[in-house]
This record gives structure tokens, C-alpha cells and sequence, in this order.
């Protein structure tokens, strides 16, 4: 960790003033002034729903604010869309990435700055600035790779170079590290280190403090649509900001967990192998076995098979070749099995993707709550589903399980992050099952509910349940598992157990280094 | 909240629901009649008053209200169809197809059952034909898509113009009534036609204008309650409007999108092919061409305008019916607009219902949420 230089105080890049937004009754903004200098990294840091994002949707021209005053460069400025934000200088790499996968590089860089009727002049243009860029900031890429065909790391400094090409001087990452291994991680901060000698101004929204901690000049907490507190970087310390995030002191470990007293095995698999539509394998021949009361924790960088290795095992996507055991079900590619008969098993599945999967956002509280569990004789009344089951059950778990607001009738999307998982969770573990699948529980979950979740898990764990935990967040991971697989490009790198473990050896498995012997990541 | 959905909303604050299945589809109604007035003023008509002569037209005249509500039965029939399909997420544009196949299976039954049977043994043998039929026509299209992925758009249209065919086909070389020119079938048994409703109302002392209503109406109007229980009150109804929502939560569930969208067009279709009960044992009394013209097409409005719920489809198929009733007039009334204006109309509702349906939302949700701000504002 390099001590950044804070850049000269007085040019500001970005003034906001007394920017305000709210969405319904929710004050997304609230009176937010905001200063980046410029040709400094500047961290904004708070939970999901603070306040960041919407931030930098004003910014960028996504949002309008309802008040408040734009300045940039010293300059008042009306920000109408996207459009204007990039003559203005600004770029944004956002946290899915907008880009054309069946496109090159060039192609995509050019996208939507094509300069005239005929590609060809502009392509030429394209190329020279290209290699200009290349040059000055050290990104460089081969302008004729096929974007679809590069690693993820190499597709945002894509997106990077997408945004300079442009002519962005000030530069917004909204989370950029959620896809990125650590040592992908450390590149993006040679890269952004190094546009900030070039004098550009970048602006890094993210939930990680080391982050901030080692790459950023100031770091503005928000909290509740606030602007809580900016701080001299070398000037404040993990701790510090973590209050502040929170309001409150929180611990960043679950702390002392029970030892595990493992039982017999409920789920297995051997020689698992899932391919995807068109054929190519996302699990390659893994086999592994979860026992009752043990959590086993599935480490690695996203889009490494995790989803399909979760969705073969719940029964939703059928394995094509080896076996799945859930208790006494055996699902094989011969055999397979649906999610229905997996659930009646006994196993519980809460689902990587919540707004897609684990919830219908249309759907009021109470009638997610019975997704998956619809054909209970429990909400039924003969053969017609009874309303009064469904919501005496939703107004039974909701409580039990800190849902809040605690209203069967409330819409599912209307629900914060933390509380949709919570009612996903609720659903899955109130019916006690003796396996449960969990894909990302804390995505997207503010910290307080972190905890919670957390501690539910681990309840469940003591109930004698068999726990396959999949995060991409290595410190779950670590302060929840017993044991940890680690998964690279579908394969089992290795296993460790958790008390073994340490952040650096499991960092390079991900990246798909076996312990002591290099290989191509 | 991805970036697309920030553009549409912008921000606006949400719509309460009752505001939402009321004064916007009044508003929009209310749009369409607009720019219809506007096309009748230009031509050259005094706008209020080819209005009110389609009102009187459709409620007032003699037999005026009889007609409007029998074609209000037929769309009660193609907006359930639609709407059926459209829990699904699929767009059932061939209920006029899934009506005319309907209409054979009805015809080919009263036409084979003859003298034989009562009314009240041949009703529901008719209605067994008629729904089967249509839903076996409209299944085609859903296997295809749930098997090969076909658009169920571009399949149910094709597959009108083939219904089309087939009937013409059969009536013109096989099915015509013996020495007679014009492509329709014999006549079906006089103990097999259905009730008309002039003939209760004669009963009871009260002289009504002849009219083709008749008790299909009522069938209309239990097969919108079944829609109801059926989609909101059953397992299955959970599973169809999962699927609807969100087809990931519905595998995840482990329902089959597959075969729960094939069950729906089947329904679906079912539904239109009830058209026939009405059209063909209600009033044609036998089997002929372009029995349910045009209602498919209307169905797909009276369900957006519907808001794919049974109570709102009644209702728009009320004033679907008013239209087409009231159009009617307009032929006599006026030199220089024609009944086609009701296409018109039907098309600007649909515009505005439909393709244009959140127009109006981000601005009267702003509107209520500042008379709600001012009203607290002055009580505090």
C-alpha cells in the first residue's frame, strides 16, 4: 500500500450543492454537497440504499435532482442525460458492463462516437486514439479482440478505455471490484493510480474499505441519503469509517462461532458435470460431500460456475454427466430430477439472483413467501388456494424473521434489499429443511441485515442442518464456513479448511493457482 | 432499479391503486375519444353530435341495447382469451382463428346431433365442442413455442388466416347446405337454438325489439367469475401468473413455463371458441363465414383496457359493444362517416390503452401526490 499524495486542494473537478432527490416518500438525496478535486481519487462509501448510486445518477445525467446546483470544472451545469454529462468530461464504468460481446474492442469503443455516416474514417480515428491511450495510461488492449472472448478484468479496463476515448476527465467506477479477483483488483489500482498522474479525477463508489483505504485521497460517507462526513484518507482509519457508515459500532467478524460437530452426509456430489445451453462445460467434474451441521463454503470469483453448480443441485438444470445426492433423492443425467421433487426432499434453495429467482417483485409479500411452496396442502382450502392461510403464514414468519415493514401486502420490490432477502430466507428456512442451498445471501444487503442473516445461518447450522454456502464475498466465506471449496472455471481448485485458511493462498486459487504450482489463470 | 426503468418512471412517485384501474383508463378512453372528435371534425361533422348518435344507437333505439350487449358477449369471450394468454406473458392474437375452429366443432356437433337431443343435453355438448375445439387450435401455436420457440404472435396470426381457410374450404365443398349458393351449412335444429333474451322479456308482459341476445350472455358472464377463480384462487393460477411475471422464479419454483403456457393458449383458445355459442347457437343457428370477424382483434384491446382482469374486461367489453353498436348508426345518420370510424375508435383505445397505457402515469401520479402534499399542507 503506496501513501497516495492528496492531490492540490482548490481546483474542484465535480461541485455538487445542496443536491436533493426523492422518489415517492423516499429521500433518496437529502441537502447533499459534495466536492471532488481535481486529479484526485475520491471514495464515496455507504450501505445499499444510502444514497451513492443515485448520487451518481444525477451526476451522470440518469436522475434529475429535485434541487440543488451542478458544478463542474467551477462551472454551474445542467445535466440532462447521459449525452451531456460525457461533453462535460464525465465517464462512468459501470457495474454490469455495457458492452457489445460479439463486437471488438474497437467497435465498442467507437460505439455511439462513430463520427460520420461511414465507419471507415472513424475506425482509423479510433485506432491512432486507441494506441494513444494505450500509451499515456498503460491500458492497453488488442483493439481486434473479440470483447465476448476476454476476461473480465480486461473487459472493464475496456470500458475505461471506452470512457477516456470519449474525453472524460472525471471518471465514476460504481463498484468495480465485485468482479475482479484480488490480484485483478490490484491492477485496476495500478491503472487508476496512474490516470490520476495523468491528471484525471476519479470517483470510486464501492462497500469495501480496504479499497479505500489503499488506493483513495478523501472518502465522503453517506448514510440515509446524507452526506455524513468527508475525510483526509491517510487521515481516518477503517474503524472510523465503518462507524460512520453505520452509525453505530458493529463488529466485522460474526465473531465465535460453535465448533462444527459434522454428521452424516445429506448432500453429495461425484463427478459432477453441467453444461450450459450451448453445450460447454460450467462444472467440470466435481465431487465434493456437505454432512449435517457443517457449513461448506463455495469461494470464488463470479461466473466460475457457482450458479450452475447451485442450479444442478436444486434440480433446476439437469447434470450431464456424474451424480447428485439430496438425502435419499439421487438425481443423475440419466435421472434428473426438478425443483419441486428436490424441494419435497427436504432441501432448501436461496437463490443467487433474488429479484429474478428467489422473488416475483410483483407479487405482495405473502404470495412470495409461498413461491415454490404454492401446492402446500397448508395454503389450500380443498382444491382453491385460502387466502387467510397465506397471510396468517406471511404474518407468522415476517416477525419471526425481522421483515420490515412487517406487511403481507406490501409489492416484494417495494422491500429494501436486505428485507426482499430476508423474505426469501424466511421462506426457504421456515421450513426447517435438513439441506439448504444458499447462493450470495448478502448481496446487496445493508450491514445491519448482514449480521442478522448471518447469525440465521448459523442457527441453522446448530439445528443440524447441512449448509453449501456460495459467496463471492471471501470474508463470509471465511467467517462462516467450516470448510472452503474454491472454484475456478468450474473446477475445483482446492479445499481448505476453514481454520487453515487465509485470505492470500485462497486469493490465488480463485484466480485459479493451484497451492504451489503456477499455472495460466 | 436498472437505468431503463429510471427512465420511464423518472422518479415519478407510485400510482395508488385505485387511481390506477380508474381515472387512467378514463383518461385514456377519454383521449381516444378526443382524437376521434378531432378526425370527425375534420371531416367535415359535428363531432358531439355523431357521438350522440352512437349512444343513442347503442342504448336508446329500439333493439339497440340488445345488440350492443350481444356483441358485448363476444368480447367478453376474445377478451378472457386474450387475457388468458396474457398472464402467461404471451400475445394470443388469434382468438379470431381459435372462434372460427370454435365455431366448427359447435356446427359439426348440432349439425351431427340433429333432432336427437334437448336443448339442455345439446348446450353443453356444444360448449364441450366449441371449447375444445378452439383450445386444441390454439395449442398448436403453444406446443410449437414451448418446443421450437415459434412466437406465439406470429403463429396464432397465421393460424387465423389457415382457420380461415379451413372453414371456407369445408363449407364451400363439403358442408353447404344443398342447393344453395351462398357458402353456409343447413340449418340446425330449431329445439337445439338457444334462448333469446326478447323471448323472456315477452313472457313477462314487456314488448322489446327482436334482437339476437340471447342467454350465451349469462355463460359469458360465468366463464369471466371461473377466469377469476381460476387465476387467482388456484394453485394453478399461482403457477400461470409466476410464469407471467418471471420465468426464472417460476423454474426456480419448479413449475414447467412450458407446459404451464401451453395450458394457458389452450384455455385461451377455449375461450375464444365460445364466440361460436354465441354467434352460431344464438343467432346464425348454423355454421357460416365471418361469424367472428373482427373480434379477435377488439379482444386484444377489451383486455388491455380490461387490465386482464375479468371485471375490468366486462366493462370494456360494454364499451366495445356501445361502439360497434353505435357505429352501426353512424352508416344511416351521417353522408360522410361510416361505421369503419368504430375502427377508429377501437384502434386510437387500443393505442392509448395499450401501447401508450403509462403515458399518462408519471404526470397523474405527480398531479394526485401534489393535491395529497396540499391538502395535508392545509389541514396541518
Amino acid at each position: 500500500m503506496s501513501e497516495p499524495a492528496a492531490a492540490p486542494a482548490g481546483a474542484a473537478a465535480i461541485e455538487l450543492e445542496r443536491i436533493c432527490k426523492s422518489f415517492g416518500p423516499v429521500r433518496a438525496n437529502q441537502d447533499v454537497d459534495l466536492r471532488v478535486e481535481a486529479g484526485s481519487i475520491h471514495g464515496i462509501v455507504g450501505e445499499n440504499g444510502a444514497g451513492k448510486s443515485t448520487l451518481m445518477s444525477i451526476l451522470y445525467g440518469f436522475y434529475q435532482a429535485d434541487s440543488g446546483l451542478i458544478k463542474v470544472k467551477g462551472k454551474p451545469a445542467v445535466i440532462r442525460d447521459s449525452a451531456a454529462a460525457i461533453k462535460l468530461g464525465i465517464g462512468m464504468v459501470h457495474q454490469h458492463f455495457m458492452l457489445v460481446p460479439v463486437f471488438t474492442v474497437l467497435e465498442n469503443v467507437m460505439l455511439g462516437a462513430e463520427g460520420g455516416a461511414l465507419l471507415a474514417p472513424g475506425r482509423r480515428h479510433a485506432r491512432e486514439e486507441l494506441q494513444r491511450i494505450g500509451e499515456d495510461y498503460g491500458l492497453n488492449v488488442d483493439p481486434d479482440a473479440l470483447v465476448g472472448s476476454l476476461p473480465v478484468g480486461v473487459r472493464q479496463r475496456v470500458e475505461i478505455v471506452k470512457a477516456l476515448y470519449r474525453g472524460a476527465e472525471v471518471l465514476i467506477l460504481d463498484e468495480p471490484t465485485g468482479v475482479l479477483t484480488p490480484q485483478e483488483a490490484l491492477k485496476l489500482f495500478a491503472i487508476l493510480r496512474l490516470l490520476k498522474e495523468r491528471g484525471e479525477t476519479v470517483v470510486l463508489i464501492t462497500h469495501k474499505l480496504p479499497e479505500i483505504m489503499a488506493i483513495t485521497d478523501r472518502v465522503s460517507v453517506m448514510r440515509d441519503g446524507k452526506l455524513i462526513a468527508t475525510r483526509e484518507t491517510a487521515a481516518t482509519d477503517p474503524e472510523e469509517l465503518a462507524r460512520l457508515i453505520v452509525g453505530r459500532k458493529v463488529l466485522l467478524q460474526v465473531g465465535d462461532k460453535p465448533p462444527s460437530e459434522p454428521q452424516e452426509p445429506r448432500l453429495s456430489a461425484q463427478s459432477l458435470t453441467v453444461t450450459d445451453e450451448l453445450g460447454v462445460p460450467r462444472v467440470k467434474d466435481v465431487s465434493f460431500n456437505v454432512r449435517a451441521g457443517e457449513i461448506v463454503g463455495v469461494a470464488g470469483v463470479s461466473g466460475n460456475g457457482q450458479d450452475f453448480l447451485l442450479e444442478a443441485l436444486a434440480g433446476i438444470r439437469p447434470p450431464s454427466a456424474g451424480n447428485i445426492s439430496v438425502l435419499d433423492h439421487l438425481i443423475s443425467a440419466e435421472d434428473p430430477s426438478d425443483p419441486a421433487a428436490v424441494r419435497e426432499h427436504g432441501a432448501g434453495h436461496v437463490p443467487e439472483d433474488r429479484h429474478e429467482m428467489g422473488l416475483v417483485l410483483d407479487y405482495p409479500a405473502e404470495q412470495s413467501l409461498m413461491l415454490g411452496y404454492h401446492r402446500h396442502q397448508r395454503f389450500q382450502h380443498k382444491w382453491l388456494l385460502d387466502p387467510h392461510a397465506i397471510r396468517s403464514h406471511a404474518e407468522e414468519v415476517m416477525p419471526a424473521f425481522d421483515v420490515r415493514p412487517p406487511d403481507p401486502r406490501l409489492r416484494s420490490a417495494d422491500f429494501s434489499g436486505g428485507n426482499q432477502q430476508k423474505i426469501v430466507l424466511a421462506r426457504e428456512m421456515h421450513e426447517h429443511p435438513q439441506v439448504l442451498l444458499v447462493g450470495q445471501p448478502t448481496r446487496g444487503v445493508d450491514i445491519g441485515a448482514i449480521e442478522a442473516i448471518h447469525r440465521r445461518i448459523l442457527a441453522m447450522r446448530q439445528e443440524g442442518c447441512a449448509i453449501l454456502l456460495v459467496s463471492f464475498e471471501l470474508d463470509e466465506i471465511m467467517s462462516l464456513a467450516d470448510r472452503i471449496i474454491v472454484m475456478n472455471a468450474g473446477a475445483i481448485v482446492g479445499t481448505v479448511d476453514a481454520k487453515d485458511a487465509d485470505t492470500h493462498s485462497i486469493g490465488l486459487m480463485m484466480a485459479g493457482v493451484r497451492a504451489g504450482v503456477q499455472q495460466e489463470a | 432499479m436498472g437505468p431503463l426503468r429510471v427512465f420511464l418512471k423518472d422518479g415519478a412517485p407510485p400510482l395508488p391503486r385505485w387511481a390506477r384501474i380508474t381515472l387512467l383508463p378514463l383518461l385514456n378512453i377519454g383521449v381516444a375519444l378526443l382524437l376521434t372528435g378531432i378526425i370527425v371534425a375534420l371531416l367535415g361533422e359535428n363531432p358531439f353530435a355523431a357521438l350522440a348518435v352512437m349512444l343513442k344507437g347503442a342504448l336508446v333505439y329500439p333493439g339497440g341495447m340488445g345488440y350492443t350487449l350481444y356483441y358485448t358477449t363476444n368480447l367478453i369471450f376474445t377478451g378472457l382469451c386474450v387475457a388468458m394468454a396474457f398472464h402467461a406473458m404471451q400475445f394470443n392474437i388469434g382468438g379470431e382463428g381459435q372462434a372460427i375452429i370454435g365455431g366448427l366443432g359447435t356446427g359439426l356437433m348440432l349439425l351431427m346431433l340433429g333432432d336427437s337431443l334437448p336443448l339442455a343435453l345439446a348446450f353443453p355438448l356444444a360448449v364441450l365442442a366449441a371449447g375444445a375445439c378452439g383450445g386444441a387450435w390454439a395449442f398448436v401455436p403453444g406446443y410449437l413455442y414451448a418446443k421450437r420457440g415459434s412466437h406465439i404472435v406470429i403463429t396464432t396470426i397465421m393460424f387465423n388466416f389457415i382457420a380461415a381457410s379451413v372453414l371456407q374450404y369445408l363449407l364451400v365443398n363439403v358442408l353447404i347446405e344443398p342447393g344453395q349458393m351462398a357458402p353456409q351449412s343447413a340449418k340446425f335444429a330449431e329445439r337445439t337454438f338457444l334462448p333469446q333474451l326478447h323471448g323472456f322479456f315477452e313472457a313477462l308482459g314487456f314488448k322489446v325489439a327482436k334482437t339476437p341476445l340471447n342467454i350465451s350472455l349469462f355463460l359469458a358472464l360465468a366463464a369471466a367469475a371461473g377466469f377469476w377463480v381460476l387465476v387467482w384462487r388456484t394453485p394453478w393460477g399461482y403457477a400461470l401468473r409466476t410464469v407471467g411475471q418471471s420465468e426464472r422464479a417460476a423454474v426456480y419454483a419448479g413449475i414447467n413455463p412450458a407446459r404451464v403456457t401451453m395450458q394457458a393458449m389452450c384455455i385461451s383458445g377455449a375461450l375464444a371458441g365460445l364466440v361460436a355459442i354465441n354467434a352460431l347457437m344464438g343467432d346464425a343457428h348454423r355454421l357460416l363465414i365471418g361469424f367472428s370477424t373482427g373480434y379477435g382483434f377488439a379482444g386484444i384491446g377489451v383486455a388491455l383496457m380490461g387490465r386482464n382482469h375479468p371485471v375490468g374486461i366486462i366493462m370494456a367489453a360494454t364499451l366495445f359493444g356501445i361502439l360497434i353498436q353505435g357505429g352501426s348508426e353512424l352508416d344511416f345518420e351521417f353522408k360522410l362517416i361510416t361505421r369503419d370510424l368504430v375502427i377508429v375508435i377501437q384502434g386510437l383505445i387500443i393505442l392509448m390503452t395499450g401501447a401508450l397505457a403509462t403515458m399518462f402515469e408519471p404526470p397523474v401520479a405527480r398531479g394526485l401526490a401534489a393535491l395529497r402534499q396540499r391538502r395535508q399542507r392545509r389541514r396541518a
